[in-house]
Order: structure tokens, then C-alpha cells, then sequence
């Protein structure tokens, strides 16, 4: 029941009922429905829709977003909004053009990251379930674990110890973005929640080992 | 929008003159030595040569007294009779500020004004001062006269490459020599990328590929991923202060040494200075082919020669060869992929034909590099073939990124990173913040390019100060600072406090730019066809504006015409017709009336279509929700 709620909650965000009165075209004054980048009539650019980056991008509004799906869709639209195919025209165009790559830009970024589509994911459907968002976790566990880590790096003085640490790393990430999709999928967003912020401390360490890699010196 | 357009042409009738037709786009690889010019007709790209077959214009200007400027192979005969008067490198001063230079003292062959004030850089070169930017739009000039006598027509617009690491300062300063220049950028494009693209579409190349770019003077690397036509870069780095051009000092420096060892130590004026780097790069390049020559140094009115084999050259070069192997791995770090995956590495640039470079970059990356284009010619090629993209349309999508992070200093001269680098432009991103001091009423806002945490060890790109903010407790304001990075890599910066709402917003054109004071002073004392230049431009864009009204009113009509009376009709197409005939004629005012009157004419035909249309989206709403699809199910026992 919960989870129905918060799927009902995302569709008022996302497709308010006002939306399907359409706006007028900016250059023949026609009908435009609310989330058409071209107009119709004259196809002339619009300006992006105020949309999530899910549906910005024609994808189902869940964690597992199929990365050759999400790639296609991003250059099939780039392709027809991108400022290279405005060089030409109007300033108005041009602008427009502009603020719909920069829009479908943000959007793939933000989607193409498993850390970022989770983080995002979270107070898309977890607004009103968790009011504090993912930064107030109170998670004894996760900072004895980070803190550890963040040692045993300190205290690594060779390239070898580096790399292990790194591997290490690497393999918490992969696990824990296989995780944090189960709890999406169950619902669970507040387990979600946990693991995003769990996965945010491991990239933390793996960009650090790079950094410690370099400290230590050549070698590699 | 084309198709339309014709269903309305009355018989007899000739349509505007498309805004692309009648002048030429060319594609311009503005390099630190030597510069090539290159367009695209008929499904091949021509490099544009001269009468002897040269495709390389030297990127040396010579001046003569009265400020009258030579470009090119002429320039470079004149390097060593007349050493004060010809400058070389002038792109490594792109953008750069008097105190960059500093540090590149001695480094620099031309003399360089002490200037009091901060600012752009000035040469003095044959009694005259010079910036950068005005000296490079010497040799954009010539670019562009070559490519108007191959043509026979005016050419007025351009993709000018640039480094992938040119920073903001140094993208802008090219902009504005290119207009000096009277030359229209339709965009800049990084010069791995146009690289890219000419390999991408003349070689048909798919997959993980590395530009390795080592030119004159800087060096840039870039990962792409290429597929059908699309072209996405992933990552990128560089040094905008590494190129062949280092090669050539640590030869000089070693002749030189050579030279003290046995004569003594003795400082040398610029022009031996001059003269002893063109020994070093002939040095150089002959060891490409051969294993040892031995060259000549004069200096003094004495004359030392200098043995040198190919060895003790590399063993001189291996230093810098072995940072851009640094880069090289930074780069793939980044993207966090593997000199495995990479399917094929791209040379570009004169440097790479240094035995030494392309040794490295086959042990780096595991195979030989390709080198179906000429590493000369290769940027302009695909500078060609955006330039055509761009006016003439295609479907191939270029997707690059910003090469270095952006951001603003904070409190204790940290940097707050708004913009990470390698993120995909266009790009708008804005963060807040806030005030420190109880009663603060303005935020001094420093804008900054780099990698570092602290805000002196990053370029400083502009200083400005946002006014105004009510006096609050520290910590209440809210001041939103909004950065965008367009197409070109330029950036804008905008500052808003929200409970006032007062607003600043600059360009960022800043601490070694030019003002746009000092623009226009250059646009008119340098162009005697400044003003004419610049009507064309506005009626160019008067027209495009009539061809957008035209279009968008004749599809309307084509969509919706049931609504329109026939005497309305009538009155709609005699406004057209006079949109037409108007855009045929040279008169930029004629020309927006009459698209206003236009756009008045069929204001309530508009207003009709609209009503047609929000009746069709609640009729088509009603049908959905009686329709109901799963989803709707499911949305309603919820509520
Ligand atoms: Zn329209």
C-alpha cells in the first residue's frame, strides 16, 4: 500500500492534470502539447518541458535503466535538439536549442551514474516518505566501515596495498548498486536510501585511492 | 519548414535567398606554427593550398612600419632579417595575462610590453604594440583571402579549432580575432574532436578511440566514443603550454650549453635567440629521417657548431614526451577505462612525427597509431565537415565536454567545483550560497578554471561583485550564482539574491580579455568595411527571421486552413508577398515591419487555431481516461 502511495505520488508530480492544455507554439501561435519538443504545425523548437529526467529521456521511472536503452534515446534526441542543428537559424531558436541539450544533458548525466540515478530516484519518490532526504543517516555500521577503509588507505605505503584497497573498493560498489536495485524494487526506499549513501562513501574512497596512488609515487 | 514554404510560392514567384547560399563556410585549424584552411563540396573535403601546393600557412605575421601586416611563408623568409619585426606562437599568448607570461620568460621569442595594469598581453613588434588577438587575426585574414581567391566569393563564416584545453580566456580571445578578421565562428570546435570526426567519417572508424594532439605548442589528448555518426567525447586533458615548441628549446638550450662550455657565457638578444631555436627545430626535424647532422649557431660574429645524433635528442625530449604519457593515463583514469579497450589511436599534429612521440604511444596503448589522414592537414578536414554540418545540415552529432572544472572561490580560498570537468556542453548548473558577516550587503564573486582546491594555484577567469544584498543576519541570504557553458566552451555567469531578486549577469570576458570598448575600437580602426560588414550581418539575420515567420505562417495555414475566410486568406497572402518581396530587398527595417505586420495580420487566426486546439487535447484526455490503460487503473484506486 505504501509503495502504491508513492507511486501515485510521482505521477501528480510529474504529469499534473493542468498539462494537457497545450501552450502556444512561440512562432505560428499554435497548439503545442506540453511535452513536445518541436511544435507540430511549424516545427519550430519549444522550450523544454518542466519534466523528470525519467520521462525527459522516454524511460520507466525506476532504478535499472538499460545503459545501450539510455544511450539511443539520449543521441536520438541530442540529434534533433542539439545546438549544431540551430547554427543557422533564429536567435530564439538557437537559445531554445540550447536549454533543450543542456536539459537532455542533466538528464543523462543524472541517469547514466548509477550513485547519482539512485540519489536522484530517492527524492523523486521519496519526498514526502523522507523529508530529510539521504544525508541524515544515522548509520553507526557505515561510519565505523568508511573510517576503517580511510585508515587502511592512510596507512598504505605501497602501489600494491593501493591496489588491492582499490579492488576492494571497486567490488563493495558493484555490490552494493546490485542491492540498492532489489530494495527499488521492493520498494523499500528507505533501505535504498541507506546503500545510496553507503555508495557515496565508497566512490569517495576509490577517487582517494587514486589520489594515494600518486602520492606514493611512480611505479605503475 | 522548406516543404510548406513552396505550397505557398505563387508561380513566378523566387524565394528569399537562403541565408547559406550565396557565401562559403570553411573549416580553419589555427595552429601554434603552422595554420590550414580546408572546405567541403560535393562529398570531399579540400584542403586549400597554394601556388605551390602547400597546404601550411607558417603562423608567422611580419610587420612593416606603417603597421601593414605579411602572413605566412613571406612572414617566415623575413624571420631572420628582420627578427624584431616578425612574430611566431603568438596562439601560446591566447588569452594569457601579463603575469602568465612572466613565467614563461625566456621561453617566449618576441619581446613583450611591460604593461602597469594587469590585463592582455601587448607585443611590441616593429615599433608597434600589439595583443595577441589582433595579430592572430592577421593570419585568420589570410586564411580567409586564400580561401576567397580559390573560390571566387566572399567567405564570412567558420568552425575555428582550438585546443581541447584552451581554457575560457583563450576560446574567447580566438572568437574575437575571428571577428576581427570579419569571420562569423559558427562554432569552435576542439581540435581532437574535429580530428575525430574526419577519421570517424572518412575512415569509418567505430569504437574506443584516443586523440593523441601534440602541435607547436600545446598538447591534448581525448577519448571518444565513436558510433554511427555520433561522437561522444568521455574524457579529455592536456597542457596548454606543452608542444614541439619545448622540443626545440631543450635542443637550443643543449647547443647553447655547448656553446658556453667553450666560449664562455654570453647573454644573446632575442633575435639570436630567434635564430638559435630555428637551428634547434631544423635540428629536430632532420632526425626524424637521419640519425646525426651537425648545425651551425651564430651569435656574436662567431660561428660554434653542434654535432647531435638521435639518441641524445630523445634522451633531450623524453622528459616532456613522458608527461603527456602522464596525461595520457589521466585521461583513461578518468573514463575508467583501460588502455585495452581503446580500438585505435589517432596522431595528430607535426610533433607526432618525432620517432621518439610515436614510439611511446604504440608502447602506451599496445598498437601501432593509424595515420590514414595527414596529421596536418586532419583537424581542418573536420573543422570542414562541421562547417558544413552546420549550414548545410547532417546527422552526424558531435557531444563534447568542458575540459576543466569550474567554479567560484569560497571562504579561506578554497574552490567550490560548480561545473567537474569532462561534463557534457551545452551545460547550466547553479549553487547557492550565502553571506559570512552579519549586515553584509555586497559578495565579491571570483570565477575560476582548474583542477586545484585553492583558488591561487586555479585560473582566475573574472572577478565580479554582486550589490545590494539587504542587510541580513550571516547565513540568511540566499544568493544563487548560475554558471553556463555553451556549444563553443564559452561561459556565462549570473548571480541572483533571491529574496531581492536583484540580479547580475556577465559574460565572462574578463581579466585577459579584451573589453568590448576595446573590440570595437579594433573592429573600426583595423576595417574599413567595419559598418558594411556588420549591416549585411543584420540583414542576414533580418532574413532569417522573415524565413522563420514565413514558414511558421504557412504551415499554419497548410494545418489549420478551414478556419480562414477567404478574404482573410487573401489579406494573409498579401502579407506574405510583402514579407517576400521585402527580404528580397536590402532593407532591414522594411524587413521586420513587415514581419510584425504578418505576425498583427494572423493574431486572430492564432487564437482560433488554439481554441481548436485545447477542445482536441481535453476531447483526446476524456477518450484516454475512458480508455484506461493499466496505469490508469491503477493511478485512480489509489486516490
Ligand atoms: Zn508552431
Amino acid at each position: 500500500m505504501e509503495k502504491g502511495n508513492q507511486v501515485a505520488q510521482i505521477r501528480r508530480a510529474t504529469a499534473p492534470p493542468g498539462e494537457a492544455r497545450p501552450a502556444a507554439c512561440w512562432s505560428c501561435q499554435g497548439p503545442v502539447a506540453g511535452t513536445e519538443p518541436f511544435c507540430p504545425t511549424c516545427t519550430a523548437v519549444q522550450p523544454p518541458a518542466p519534466v523528470d529526467h525519467f520521462i525527459r529521456l522516454g524511460l520507466a521511472v525506476e532504478f535499472d535503466v538499460d545503459e545501450t536503452v539510455l544511450d539511443r534515446r539520449y543521441f536520438d534526441l541530442q540529434r534533433q535538439l542539439h545546438p549544431d542543428r540551430f547554427a543557422t537559424r533564429t536567435p530564439r531558436e538557437r537559445t531554445l536549442s540550447q536549454q533543450q541539450a543542456v536539459a537532455l544533458n542533466d538528464a543523462y548525466e543524472t541517469l547514466k551514474d548509477p550513485l547519482r540515478r539512485a540519489d536522484y530516484l530517492v527524492h523523486l519518490k521519496g519526498s514526502g516518505v523522507l523529508p530529510e532526504g539521504c544525508h541524515l543517516v544515522n548509520d553507526t555500521a557505515l561510519l565505523t566501515e568508511s573510517m576503517e577503509l580511510r585508515e587502511a588507505l592512510a596507512d598504505a605505503d605501497t602501489v600494491e596495498q593501493v591496489d588491492g584497497l582499490e579492488r576492494r573498493a571497486r567490488q563493495d560498489i558493484a555490490d552494493c548498486i546490485e542491492q540498492i536495485s532489489v530494495l527499488f524494487g521492493d520498494g523499500d526506499l528507505e533501505g535504498a536510501c541507506r546503500l545510496t549513501t553507503r555508495l557515496k562513501y565508497l566512490r569517495k574512497l576509490a577517487e582517494e585511492t587514486r589520489v594515494r596512488r600518486a602520492q606514493i609515487g611512480p611505479g605503475v | 519548414m522548406a516543404e510548406p514554404m513552396l505550397q505557398i510560392h505563387e508561380p513566378g514567384e523566387t524565394p528569399i535567398p537562403h541565408a547559406g547560399t550565396e557565401t562559403a563556410a570553411v573549416g580553419i585549424d589555427l595552429g601554434t606554427t603552422n595554420s590550414v584552411v580546408a572546405i567541403r563540396g560535393d562529398g570531399h573535403t579540400e584542403v586549400l593550398r597554394d601556388g605551390d601546393g602547400r597546404s601550411l600557412v607558417p603562423s608567422v605575421v611580419a610587420y612593416a612600419a606603417d603597421g601593414s601586416a605579411v602572413v605566412g611563408e613571406l612572414a617566415r623568409r623575413l624571420l631572420l632579417d628582420r627578427p624584431d619585426a616578425v612574430v611566431t606562437s603568438v596562439k601560446r599568448l591566447m588569452g594569457r595575462g601579463v603575469e602568465d607570461v612572466k613565467s614563461l620568460a625566456g621561453t617566449l621569442p618576441f619581446e613583450v610590453e611591460p604593461a602597469a595594469d594587469g590585463g592582455m598581453v601587448r607585443l611590441k613588434v616593429a615599433g608597434h604594440s600589439l595583443t595577441p588577438v589582433e595579430i592572430s587575426a592577421e593570419i585568420l585574414k589570410a586564411l580567409k583571402e586564400r580561401a576567397e581567391d580559390h573560390l571566387g566569393r566572399t567567405v564570412d563564416r567558420a568552425v575555428v579549432t582550438v585546443p581541447a584545453y584552451f581554457d575560457d580566456a583563450a576560446r574567447t580571445a580566438t572568437k574575437d580575432a575571428a571577428r576581427l578578421a570579419g569571420l562569423d565562428v559558427l562554432r569552435l570546435v576542439n581540435e581532437p574532436t574535429a580530428a575525430a570526426l574526419a577519421y570517424g567519417l572518412d575512415e569509418g572508424a567505430e569504437g574506443l578511440y584516443v586523440v593523441y594532439d601534440l602541435g607547436g605548442g600545446t598538447f591534448d589528448i581525448s577519448l571518444l566514443r565513436m558510433e554511427k555518426g555520433v561522437f561522444q567525447v568521455l574524457a579529455t586533458g592536456g597542457d596548454s603550454a606543452l608542444g614541439g615548441d619545448d622540443f626545440d628549446h631543450a635542443v637550443a638550450e643543449h647547443f647553447l650549453a655547448e656553446r658556453a662550455a667553450s666560449l664562455g657565457e654570453s647573454s644573446l638578444s632575442s633575435a639570436e635567440v630567434k635564430m638559435a631555436l630555428m637551428s634547434a627545430r631544423l635540428a629536430k626535424e632532420c632526425l626524424t629521417k637521419q640519425d646525426a647532422g651537425e648545425w651551425s649557431l651564430d651569435a656574436d660574429g662567431t660561428q660554434t657548431m653542434h654535432r647531435l645524433d638521435r639518441a641524445t635528442l630523445e634522451a633531450l625530449i623524453a622528459p616532456l614526451v613522458e608527461r603527456t604519457v602522464k596525461l595520457c593515463d589521466g585521461v583513461l583514469e578518468d573514463a575508467g577505462v583501460t588502455a585495452a579497450d581503446v580500438k585505435g589511436v589517432v596522431l595528430v599534429g607535426g610533433s607526432t612525427r618525432v620517432p621518439l612521440v610515436r614510439r611511446r604511444v604504440a608502447e602506451v596503448f599496445g598498437q601501432e597509431p593509424l595515420s590514414g589522414i595527414n596529421p596536418d592537414e586532419v583537424v581542418a578536414d573536420g573543422a570542414a565537415l562541421q562547417a558544413e554540418a552546420l549550414t548545410r545540415g547532417s546527422d552526424t552529432l558531435l557531444l563534447d565536454v568542458t575540459p576543466l572544472s569550474l567554479g567560484i572561490e569560497t571562504m579561506g580560498g578554497l574552490v567550490e567545483k560548480i561545473i567537474p570537468r569532462n561534463t557534457p556542453v551545452p551545460v547550466a548548473k547553479a549553487q547557492e550560497f550565502t553571506t559570512f558577516q552579519d549586515g553584509q550587503t555586497a559578495m565579491s564573486i571570483h570565477v575560476l578554471q582548474g583542477e586545484r582546491e585553492l583558488a591561487d594555484q586555479c585560473r582566475s577567469l573574472a572577478h565580479f561583485e554582486l550589490h545590494g544584498i539587504p542587510a541580513m543576519t550571516a547565513g540568511a541570504a540566499r544568493i544563487r550564482v548560475a554558471f553556463a557553458v555553451d556549444a563553443d566552451g564559452l561561459l556565462t555567469v549570473s548571480a541572483h539574491e533571491d529574496t531581492t531578486g536583484i540580479e547580475q549577469h556577465v559574460a565572462v570576458k574578463p581579466s585577459y580579455g579584451l573589453t568590448e570598448d576595446e573590440m570595437s575600437t579594433m573592429l573600426y580602426d583595423s576595417m574599413k568595411h567595419a559598418a558594411e560588414d556588420m549591416a549585411r550581418r543584420l540583414i542576414t539575420e533580418s532574413r532569417v527571421e522573415a524565413e522563420r515567420a514565413l514558414g511558421a505562417v504557412a504551415a499554419a495555414v497548410a494545418a489549420d486552413g478551414d478556419l480562414l475566410e477567404a478574404d482573410e486568406r487573401a489579406r494573409i497572402g498579401d502579407a506574405m508577398t510583402a514579407v517576400r518581396s521585402a527580404a528580397a530587398g536590402d532593407d532591414r527595417d522594411a524587413i521586420d515591419a513587415a514581419v510584425m505586420s504578418l505576425e498583427e495580420i494572423t493574431r486572430p487566426f492564432a487564437e482560433r487555431r488554439m481554441d481548436r486546439g485545447v477542445r482536441r487535447a481535453l476531447a483526446g484526455h476524456r477518450v484516454e481516461e475512458f480508455d484506461g490503460g493499466p496505469d490508469q487503473d491503477a493511478d485512480r484506486g489509489q486516490e
